[in-house]
């Protein structure tokens, strides 16, 4: 079967993100005050597999095994 | 005696690194990540910015085939040496631990830092304790679970940090944020070492500075050892 995730990696609450931190400061410059700003990567997979629990771990283990850096990276899997 | 010095797209340290140790008379060889890692005593992992940093920076090229073949080598207990791009391939493949992540001032740094050589490793037996070497990189952060940290003292892991010209690690001097202004870690074993200066920057007089030739001669120093 046919399945399709969306997983989304995010840095880990707390760590310093300092991406997000330079993108809140240009919202900022623009007249938006933000009490908080997060950036994360959305990847859309399509990939066969024998049911929704197999597709389910298939997709976890590509986080973990590379998507993700379990040391600074939560990650969410969803299949649409 | 038979050095490896490994080629991925997008590396671009490597011939330099090559002349390092040609000039101190060592046989070092460029390997393309497709070829066979055999018949050598040691690997270098160069610089530069494979797989275009794509991810994460060393993300794609620690998971390629040959990096099997370098945690083979590693196991044997053959030295392995990775600098800036290839200390970020070396903590993606966990031959180190912890990683090297985006600045904290998000922006790439290119500039002499001064180092202080901690504890015992075989990569800098012949170092002097303050060295100074260039960085030149955007995620070199080193960043480190807490309770990973204290073990990492405990087992005399850390192996350079970022220093003031009086070898004090302020924060004043933390080029990118990094732990602790840690700048290079190695494995339990210490037979892999993890750096984000460039020793072959600093290798001969025209390029303000030869103590990284101290790192490779310790590194061959070790090999002969073995």
């Amino acid at each position: 079967m046919l399945f399709r995730a969306e997983i989304t990696i995010k840095i880990k609450n707390g760590m310093l993100d300092p991406e997000a931190a330079t993108i809140k400061k240009a919202l900022k410059h623009l007249g938006y005050e933000c009490r908080s700003v997060k950036q994360a990567a959305v990847f859309e997979l399509e990939f066969e597999a024998d049911s929704r629990q197999h597709a389910t771990d298939l997709a976890q283990e590509m986080c973990q095994r590379l998507l993700a850096n379990p040391i600074i990276h939560d990650y969410n899997v969803v299949l649409v | 005696m038979k050095i490896a010095i490994l080629r991925f797209g997008g590396s671009n340290c490597d011939l330099d690194v090559q002349k390092a140790l040609n000039n101190l008379g060592v046989c070092a060889e460029l390997v393309w990540y497709k070829e066979a890692l055999e018949g050598f005593d040691g690997a270098i992992i160069p610089g530069g910015f494979s797989y275009g940093d794509y991810l994460r920076a060393g993300a794609i090229a620690a998971r390629t085939k040959i990096m099997q073949s370098v945690e083979e080598m590693a196991s044997d207990g053959k030295p392995i040496l990775g600098i800036c791009n290839g200390a970020q391939i070396l903590s993606e493949s966990h031959l180190v631990p912890g990683t090297f992540t985006l600045n904290q001032y998000p922006k790439f740094i290119c500039k002499w830092v001064n180092l202080l050589k901690i504890g015992r490793s075989p990569f800098t037996t012949l170092s002097s304790e303050v060295v100074q070497l260039p960085i030149a990189h955007k995620e070199g952060r080193y960043v480190v679970p807490p309770e990973l940290l204290q073990e990492l003292y405990e087992n005399d892991q850390v192996v350079f940090k970022y220093v003031d010209d009086k070898g004090r690690p302020t924060s004043a001097v933390n080029p990118n944020g990094s732990q602790d202004n840690i700048a290079a870690v190695s494995n339990l074993e210490k037979n892999v070492l993890a750096m984000m200066p460039h020793p072959e920057r600093a290798s001969e007089k025209l390029l303000g500075s030869v103590d990284g030739n101290a790192i490779f001669e310790s590194m061959i120093r070790h090999i002969n050892s073995l």
